[in-house]
């Protein structure tokens, strides 16, 4: 099968101001990270026709429309589709396909979320609803909560294969070596396992160590032809393979707590790229919470179902184990805005690149991003490539 | 029994949700089966998500179930939740197949198991609302 994609390059990637930044709103936020990806492309606001964008917290109906119009942008082809997290992974398969198939030539990917200054800088709950409607009625009243969600699939897979607290602390622990060597990463004082299982229960049997951050950020990746990438600023980073799915919504709903959509959209990935585990230099896995990347890891196929546990023991993914992930800090401590996708994909564009400075893996070529959104409920994988 | 004055979010019954929540209310707990494929289906719909089919019947479920997963919450989701933390949220496998979620309540939040055979318990929210919930069988 002709894989069109591989004729697409992503050509410009960047945040905002990450962090807490109570001053900038999440559409600023996204505009700005916008501009500064633009800028890394050497394009202008003018050549974008091709606008993928999602807001889900208030304010964000409408999405697309709003920030095209946002931004002065009149795009011919615009896709506001809402997975959660994993939506801007996915959108680099859906502007891959747009620009192959000719509907547009250049596109924008961007996302902004003030997830801590909407709740006044502090972490916690924002949920204050009072009445349920529709199916989140038979999960809602019952306290349910997104760490909540992934702790069930946590404590499903520790019955059915024994994974430890220690061995989903690993994952905190290595990831945070990482965020010590990225100026931009929020958490960079280093952790050890028992600093991870000292800290205080969330959700048995998450700890507070095993959960994300919660940050305002922004993000975007602009993509274009190839040919077309071949005469701007930076190398182009081409599109190998992607693939999407997505199993359920509500956790309760969730065929199998212990496998992602990934085992869906990784395959698809690999299938389209033509590539093997093997072949994948450095990985960026969606680290919501440690759990999220467990089962990950596990539903992409790096290791079989049940030996996530084993595989990023030992700091296996540490920088320099033998499985470099989440080379920026990751969720869990670079930055967290409720939507993390994107940040997968600008990180996986600099590591191919090769200007990640102290944290660069040696000579990355291919890189691996993968999304996860909703709880558990979808994901996007994308294979990317030096041209 | 005297009520927190911050209740959790409570159901809004509509088209689908509306029988359930009225039997709920007279401490029944019935659930959905499909008169063209057979299958039971949690949580109600006006379709079959197997077969899509609408021809749907309600049945009186057993009330017996198995947890399949849990978790202890130690921080409420929700100002609701305040006087219930630290509380239990599961996972139950029911006895008639579908998986839906709830909360395990008179019981030790810490004794709860993964396996532990649990039973439908209702909870009178307000004089409107009552929720299913379980109990250790």
């Amino acid at each position: 099968m002709a894989n069109a994609m591989r004729d697409v390059a992503i050509v410009g990637v960047a945040e905002s101001d990450l962090g807490v930044v109570p001053d900038k709103s999440k559409f600023q936020l996204s505009a700005e990270a916008s501009r500064a990806a633009l800028d890394d492309a050497g394009l202008s606001v003018k050549d974008v026709d091709g606008l993928f964008t999602t807001i889900i917290t208030e304010g964000g109906q409408f999405s697309s429309m709003m920030m095209a119009e946002y931004m002065g942008i009149t795009p011919r082809y615009t896709d506001s589709t809402s997975l959660g997290g994993s939506s801007f992974v996915v959108y680099v398969e859906h502007a891959a396909m747009a620009i192959a198939a000719g509907l547009c030539d250049v596109a924008l990917i961007c996302h902004g979320s003030t997830n801590i200054s909407d709740r006044g800088g502090k972490g916690g709950p924002v949920s204050q609803s009072t009445e349920v409607f529709g199916p989140t009625q038979f999960e809602e009243p019952y306290g349910v909560s997104t760490v909540g969600s992934y702790a069930l699939a946590a404590q499903r897979h520790m019955h059915e294969y024994g994974t430890t607290s220690e061995q989903l602390a690993e994952i905190a622990v290595a990831t945070r070596k990482w965020a010590a060597m990225n100026p931009k990463a929020r958490m960079r004082d280093p952790i050890s396992i028992d600093d991870v299982m000292n800290s205080r229960v969330i959700a048995s049997p998450l700890h507070l160590l095993d959960c994300c951050l919660v940050t305002d950020a922004g993000g975007a990746v602009v993509l274009t032809s190839l040919e077309r990438a071949r005469d701007l600023k930076k190398a182009p980073v081409r599109v190998l393979g992607a693939g999407e799915a997505h199993t359920h919504r509500m956790i309760s709903q969730m065929p199998d707590l212990t496998q992602t959509a990934a085992a869906i959209s990784g395959k698809l990935a690999f299938e389209r790229a033509g590539l093997t585990h093997s072949d994948i230099d450095v990985a960026e896995i969606y680290d919501s919470f440690t759990i999220t990347v467990l089962l990950t890891l596990e539903s992409l196929g790096f290791c079989a179902k049940g030996e996530g546990g084993a595989f990023v023991s030992n700091q296996r993914t540490a920088p320099g184990g033998e499985f470099p992930m989440n080379t920026q800090g990751g969720a869990l401590s670079y930055t967290h805005p409720g939507m993390f996708g994107i940040f997968t994909v600008i990180e996986g564009v600099r590591q191919v690149r090769g200007e990640c400075g102290p944290r660069q893996v040696p000579d990355a070529r291919v890189a691996l991003c993968n999304g996860t959104g909703g709880v558990l409920s979808s994901t996007g994988t994308i294979i990317l490539g030096r041209d | 029994m005297t009520r927190p004055s911050a209740l959790p979010p409570l159901p809004r019954p509509y088209q689908d949700t509306a029988a359930y929540w009225e039997a709920a209310r007279e401490h029944r707990f019935i659930i959905q089966k499909c008169r063209d494929c057979g299958e039971y289906q949690f949580y109600p719909r006006g379709v079959c998500s197997h077969c899509l089919g609408s021809a749907l019947d309600w049945e009186e479920a057993s009330g017996r179930a198995e947890v399949y997963s849990f978790s202890v919450n130690y921080r409420a989701p929700h100002p609701g939740f305040a006087e219930a933390t630290p509380f239990v949220l599961a996972l139950v496998t029911l006895a008639e197949g579908p998986r839906m979620m709830t909360n395990i309540v008179d019981c030790d939040p810490e004794s709860v198991r993964i396996g532990m055979a649990v039973t439908v318990t209702f909870d009178d929210v307000t004089e409107e609302v009552t929720l299913p919930k379980f109990r250790p069988a």
